[in-house]
């Protein structure tokens, strides 16, 4: 998370350099969504692909993939310069986001911009959630509503001036959010792959390294980063370095165990979680999308 | 499933008592303890390939070879813990460690996946021998007992 400390600098002072106008958050069409019936069925895969539950559940919860999830939020993001909370996503009406509109909900999973308008920091994903299609927006958003709400208040992030200056990320945005897919293919199946790795699953904002400013470094897509705790690296899975099956790969994505029955840890266990609970055909997509990556060593 | 205070007052006693032993004898005593428990992981793992590859019907299903090897993954998973996990051999402490500080600080919940992980292994042992439907049923119990521990236990690959 050293880049963070690095952006806020750098973007403290662009934004007052450039100017109101670059920074201004954006909205979302009238039209987004329009005629979309929320189906609350999907919109459960969406928060699985999303892994919403891996940072807005409680840190103290039991992870116990049975019981519905508590998005009471608390999980807290140590960074060098302070440290970010996530916040109760909880369909609470006074401390969640129980109140808030369809729309609302999208411009923040997908503009990270909140209801007053507000740039979110990039630590929430939306970078990557921006690919998803409106309908799947909308349908997270009804299963959201269908989960036990939680009282517990937001902790305010503990970060200091200038990096609390929330305007200037909108210029962050403006250089590194890319509505563009990465990898371009025909295959419908690598398409499907690509929809969920590229987007909800957002697995480059952990296997791709960032730039000084804290962009994703798109020529080494999923070629591995060193990891934000400062330990060890996060692997690179491009075929350069990973030799394994697709066959492989699905049953790492299903029981987290590695072709030689290692165990996935860390982070990826969680993925695995998430992933485990989406349809195999979405598992097999992801597979066949890890397998269509540009080999970059 | 909580060990006895006499139990884990006995774990913590021991621990540190090998601890300061390590200590006072620098690296090659630390050294040894993150070998020797990764050697464990991999008589682990590697009798809980040999089941998983039965239950993904890669090798033909064998009562007797699969009652082996859940005894010995049975086996592997109960060594005592207090000479393998000794404080200071955590990622960062001891070259090649991926273990993570809390193992230490929040000893009490390593524990409590350590056991979680006999009682996977023990399960197998009643079904392996069983019939392939039984050993498939108790291979999730294996597989979700690894990744409980290593999600909060594990640091990343060095
Ligand atoms: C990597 C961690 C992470 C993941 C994954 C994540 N979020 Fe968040 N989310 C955050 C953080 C951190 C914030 C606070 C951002 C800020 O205050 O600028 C946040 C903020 C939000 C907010 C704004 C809440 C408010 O009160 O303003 C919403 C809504 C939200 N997330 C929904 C989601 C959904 C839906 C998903 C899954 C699709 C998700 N998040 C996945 C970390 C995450
Ligand atoms: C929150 C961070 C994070 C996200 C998001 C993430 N990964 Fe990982 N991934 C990791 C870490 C950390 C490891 C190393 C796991 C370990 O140490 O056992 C890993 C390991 C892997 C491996 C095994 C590589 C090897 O050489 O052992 C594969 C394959 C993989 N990830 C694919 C994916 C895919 C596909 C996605 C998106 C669907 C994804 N990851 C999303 C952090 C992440
Ligand atoms: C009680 C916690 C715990 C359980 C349960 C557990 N592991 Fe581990 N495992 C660890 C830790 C911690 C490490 C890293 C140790 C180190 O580097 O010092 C590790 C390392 C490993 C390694 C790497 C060995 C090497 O030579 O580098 C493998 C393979 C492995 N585990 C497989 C498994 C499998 C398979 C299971 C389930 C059948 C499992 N583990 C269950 C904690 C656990």
């Amino acid at each position: 998370m050293r880049w963070v400390l690095r952006v806020g600098v750098v973007l403290a002072v662009l934004a007052a350099g450039l100017g109101w106008v670059l920074t201004r958050p954006a909205s979302l069409p009238d039209t987004f969504a329009a005629g979309h019936v929320p189906d609350p069925d999907n919109g459960a895969l969406i928060f699985h692909a999303g892994g919403c539950a891996s940072c807005h559940t409680a840190p103290e919860a039991e992870t116990d993939s049975a019981a519905l999830p508590i998005l009471a939020g608390g999980l807290p993001f140590v960074t060098e310069f302070g440290t970010f909370y996530a916040p109760n996503i909880s369909p609470d009406l006074d401390q969640g986001i129980g109140e808030w509109s369809a729309q609302g909900f999208a411009r923040a999973v997908t503009l990270g911009v909140s209801p007053q308008g507000q740039h979110y920091y990039p630590a929430f994903p939306y970078a990557a959630y921006q690919r998803a299609t409106p309908g799947d927006v909308i349908d997270l958003f009804a299963y959201i509503q269908t989960l036990p709400p939680s009282e517990v208040e937001n902790r305010p992030h503990d970060v200091g001036f200038p990096f609390n200056i929330r305007r200037g990320l909108g210029l962050w945005k403006r250089l590194f959010v890319a509505e563009d897919f990465v990898v371009a293919t025909d295959n419908p199946v690598v398409q499907r792959g690509r929809y969920l790795a590229e987007g909800l699953a957002h697995c480059a904002e952990c296997h791709t390294s960032r730039n000084a400013l804290g962009g994703l470094d798109r020529t080494g897509w999923m070629a591995g980063a060193p990891n934000p705790s400062g330990k060890g690296t996060i692997p690179n899975i491009t075929p350069a370095a990973l030799e394994w099956s697709e066959a492989d790969l699905i049953a790492y994505f299903t029981s987290g165990f590695t072709p030689d029955y290692d165990s996935a840890g860390g982070e990826m266990a969680e993925v695995v979680e998430n992933l485990s609970q989406l349809p195999e055909a979405d598992r097999a997509a992801i597979a066949a999308y890890v397998k269509a990556l540009p080999a970059i060593p | 499933m909580r060990l006895s205070s006499l139990a884990m007052t006995t774990l913590g006693v021991t621990a540190v008592t090998v601890a300061a032993f390590a200590a006072s004898h620098a690296n090659p005593a630390l050294e040894g303890a993150v070998k020797a428990r990764n050697a464990q992981m991999g008589m682990i793992s590697y009798h809980t390939g040999l089941l998983g590859s039965m239950a993904k019907g890669e090798t033909p299903y064998d009562a007797a070879t699969a009652t082996a090897a859940a005894e010995n993954l049975a086996a592997a998973a109960s060594m005592n813990r207090a000479v393998l996990w000794i404080a200071g051999t955590e990622q960062g402490a001891v070259a090649g460690s991926r273990a993570k500080a809390e193992i230490w600080s929040d000893a009490a919940g390593f524990e409590e996946k350590a056991i979680g992980l006999e009682t996977a292994a023990a399960a197998m042992v009643e079904a392996a021998g069983t019939d392939l439907e039984a050993l498939r049923g108790a291979m999730k119990g294996v597989g979700d007992a690894c990744g409980a521990c290593h999600k909060p236990y594990r640091g990343p690959q060095n």
